[in-house]
């Protein structure tokens, strides 16, 4: 577990007991100190300090971003809730700001629901708020407003957070999974699979022993100077749950364009790949929390991904493929080894295969 | 990667394909009567349509997918007997991750597990012992599945536990042998295959020997072959190699993995712990003479099937279903009558569907159902 990389807890604050009870949750004094000692002494804003039951945002305010507001909402249930690289608590609020950014829009304010299992350590759930309040400030993002619920013993599994959030799209802006166009070029912002990796690792019972970090990450700033050199990208989706291989089936189903990939130029860490071997898996169908693919016109491509390599997050961008006339909705692979294949949509869960 | 990479090489890959082609034209074959080598390993397909093997070979040379994947050739009836050990209160039931979408005839594991079963995923069976230790006062289950492959790690799991005198561990022994399979096909009569890529995780365990029957009276060259493309198609080259010279021999293209003898220790495991069965009930193949193992009288407190009243309950196999046809390679996939249809991954009605190394699935993963299309675009399918 990457604890060390969590903001350090302060010891029992109004909390005086070391687990989270159905007390906590009940609506009088103990929840009340449960949520100013762990939520909002970590989320600390204006918006959030007078603990309304809504918060109330200026509209001007918001209209000076942009024209249009983007408004999204996710639900993360990961297990093991710290894992290397991140925890819940930051992939929580990466998420809901990629999910924002994906469309072009800043993101600017959030709300947080977490559903706590009765029994889990005040302190473990202490450390995930901080590890989200801090993703956010250096995100420039504000948790506004929030509930908390506590759940019985096996009602869920430790930590439920539901995250949802508010942006403003930038005028002029128009993405789309519709948009693209046969000769639009396909890029990656960099290596695939980590975080999908990462978590099988850090679950523990493969006994496999390999240092993956997920790549959990907010992309905002990144997707901001993308769309600075490159104003006529068509689409941007970020890469999670189904990965690559489900993102540009989307695409190209929403398109009605086929989308041809290339093998060897689709960056997959070594130690990724290795582990994908083992176990039989598809390193396309693998989670990402910190990778985005975009569809770019040819003519933009190179200032794109210049402007991708340029930023921390996109140094090992690459160029993948492009986007082609042919059967609508079908995704292909130029294979390495020289030959062709169909990459469909994923079915259920990857299982890992006997032999 | 080291040693992996090596067997994935373009340039090599273009190499052994132009010979290949230079074969196919010595042999004046055609596309119209196209030679049917079958990998019997369900290994060798996933690796043949994630590579794209068969879009880069010549049209007058058709792969057929064998019944190499054990978790394709479970009869429904097996299926349900996991699931009623599985919904025992006292049982925790291990397996395989592919193993668990197999469909029964009321459910699949996991759905039994959605429906409260404790059913849990390993990655071995040293696995499923390790949860028996943590859990003294549970019965743990372990499916025991997969050819000779698997069946030495099972076998030496069962003397491990002996060893240790865990009292709450057994195998539920689905363990089956490929050679009566292998048999099985050669006297099918709507044969129409002119060889075989042999087993290589198999082969590396029983050695290239007991395949020797199929040269010597069946009269086919096999040729065992290990799992990288450049493999496949190495091997692929040596059957037509065979075949043009009017030879007829098992040859061991996967010398650096597979000894002519097999491996001695993992040999002696399975002699110790299994005896061989009356027969044994295939999904699509019907009951095949001594294809199966159980557990020696030894090694009953081991035995699920002796610990548990299980069902054993025959259960045909759906009547739509050309799963059979499709593992004789008398049928492609897509010209199965409910492919894509009312078989598809999501809802298998047939197991050839189930597992990733499933002729079907992997058609449908790889090949997309629209193969017209596909082989039109020059895709693999």
């Amino acid at each position: 577990m990457n604890m060390l990389s969590l903001p350090r807890a302060r010891p029992l604050g109004k909390v005086h007991v070391p687990t989270v009870t159905l007390a906590h949750g009940g609506g009088g004094k103990a929840m009340k100190d449960l949520i100013d000692d762990v939520f909002v002494s970590a989320f600390d804003n204006p918006a959030l300090a007078p603990l309304e039951d809504q918060a109330r945002l200026d509209l001007a305010a918001l209209a000076s971003h942009g024209d249009r507001l983007a408004f999204t909402t996710d639900s993360f249930v990961v297990d093991p809730l710290c894992f290397p690289g991140g925890d819940i608590g930051k992939l929580a609020i990466c998420g809901t700001i990629n999910d924002l950014a994906v469309g072009g829009a800043l993101p600017l304010y959030m709300a947080c629901a977490v559903i706590v299992e009765e029994g889990v350590a005040i302190d473990l759930i202490r450390q995930i708020a901080l590890s989200m309040a801090k993703t956010a400030r250096d995100a420039g993002v504000q948790i506004v407003t929030g509930d908390t619920k506590v759940v019985q013993k096996g009602a869920c599994d430790k930590l439920f957070i539901t995250t949802t959030g508010v942006g403003v799209i930038r005028q002029g802006l128009e993405l789309g999974a519709h948009l693209a166009q046969p000769g639009d070029i396909v890029l990656v912002n960099g290596l695939l699979g980590d975080h999908g990796a990462a978590i099988l690792t850090a679950r523990g019972d493969m006994a496999l022993d390999a240092a993956i970090e997920s790549d959990c990450a907010a992309l905002h700033d990144l997707v901001d100077r993308l769309l600075v050199a490159a104003p006529g990208v068509r689409c941007l989706r970020d890469a999670t749950r189904g990965g690559l291989a489900t993102v540009l089936n989307e695409i190209a189903h929403a398109s009605g364009v086929a989308i041809e990939i290339e093998e060897s130029r689709t960056p997959i860490r070594e130690d990724v790949r290795g582990f994908c071997e083992i176990l039989g898996l598809d390193p396309l169908y693998l989670a990402n929390e910190g990778k985005i693919a975009a569809i770019v016109p040819a003519a933009e491509a190179d200032r794109a991904l210049a402007a991708m390599r340029a930023h921390p997050l996109g140094s090992a961008a690459s160029a993948i493929g492009r986007v082609c006339q042919g059967e609508a909705g079908r995704v292909t692979m130029r294979t390495a080894f020289g030959g062709r294949r169909i990459v469909d949509m994923l079915v259920g869960e990857q299982l890992p295969r006997i032999c | 990667m080291k040693y992996v990479d090596e067997f994935r090489d373009h340039g090599k890959a273009r190499i052994l394909v132009n010979e290949i082609e230079s074969l196919v034209r010595a042999m004046n074959l055609t596309a119209e009567r196209p030679i049917h080598i079958m990998e019997v390993c369900g290994g060798h397909t996933h690796s043949i349509f994630r590579y794209g093997i068969e879009g880069m070979l010549p049209k007058e040379i058709e792969l057929v997918h064998g019944p190499g994947c054990p978790v394709c050739v479970l009869p429904m009836g097996r299926v349900d007997d996991c699931v009623a050990i599985a919904e025992r209160p006292e049982v925790i039931f291990a397996t395989f991750g592919d193993a668990m979408r197999v469909p029964g005839s009321q459910k699949s594991l996991l759905q039994a597990k959605a429906e409260g079963a404790d059913v849990r995923m390993v990655y071995s069976p040293m696995d499923a012992l390790a949860l028996a230790r943590n859990n003294p006062t549970r019965e743990v289950v372990f499916f025991g599945i997969g050819f000779e492959t698997t069946m030495p790690s099972t076998a030496l799991t069962i003397l491990q536990a002996e060893r240790e005198g865990i009292q709450n561990f057994s195998v539920f022994c689905n363990h089956i042998t490929i050679v009566p399979t292998i048999k099985a096909i050669l006297d099918s009569p709507d044969l129409q295959l002119a060889g075989f890529l042999g087993p290589g995780h198999v082969s590396m365990v029983i050695g290239t020997e007991p395949f020797a029957f199929i040269s010597k009276y069946y009269r086919k060259p096999m040729v065992i072959a290990g799992f990288e493309p450049l493999d496949i198609l190495q091997s692929i080259w040596m059957v037509l190699k065979q075949i043009q010279e009017g030879r007829c021999e098992i040859e061991n293209q996967y010398e650096r993995v597979v000894p002519e003898a097999g491996n001695g220790p993992a040999l002696a495991a399975v002699s110790r712990v299994y005896e061989l069965r009356a027969f044994f009930e295939w999904r699509g193949l019907g009951s095949i003479d001594h294809s199966g193992v159980t557990l020696r009288d030894a090694y009953a407190r081991f035995d699920a099937e002796r610990r548990f009243a299980i069902p054993n309950a025959k259960i045909a196999d759906p009547k739509s279903c050309q799963c059979g046809e499709v593992l004789k390679g008398v049928i492609k996939p897509w010209q199965c009558k409910v492919f894509g249809s009312a078989c598809t991954p999501e809802a298998p009605l047939g197991a050839l569907m189930v597992s990733s190394e499933g002729a079907c699935a992997a058609y449908f993963q790889y090949g997309g159902i629209k193969q017209a299309t596909a082989k039109k675009a020059g895709v693999a399918a």
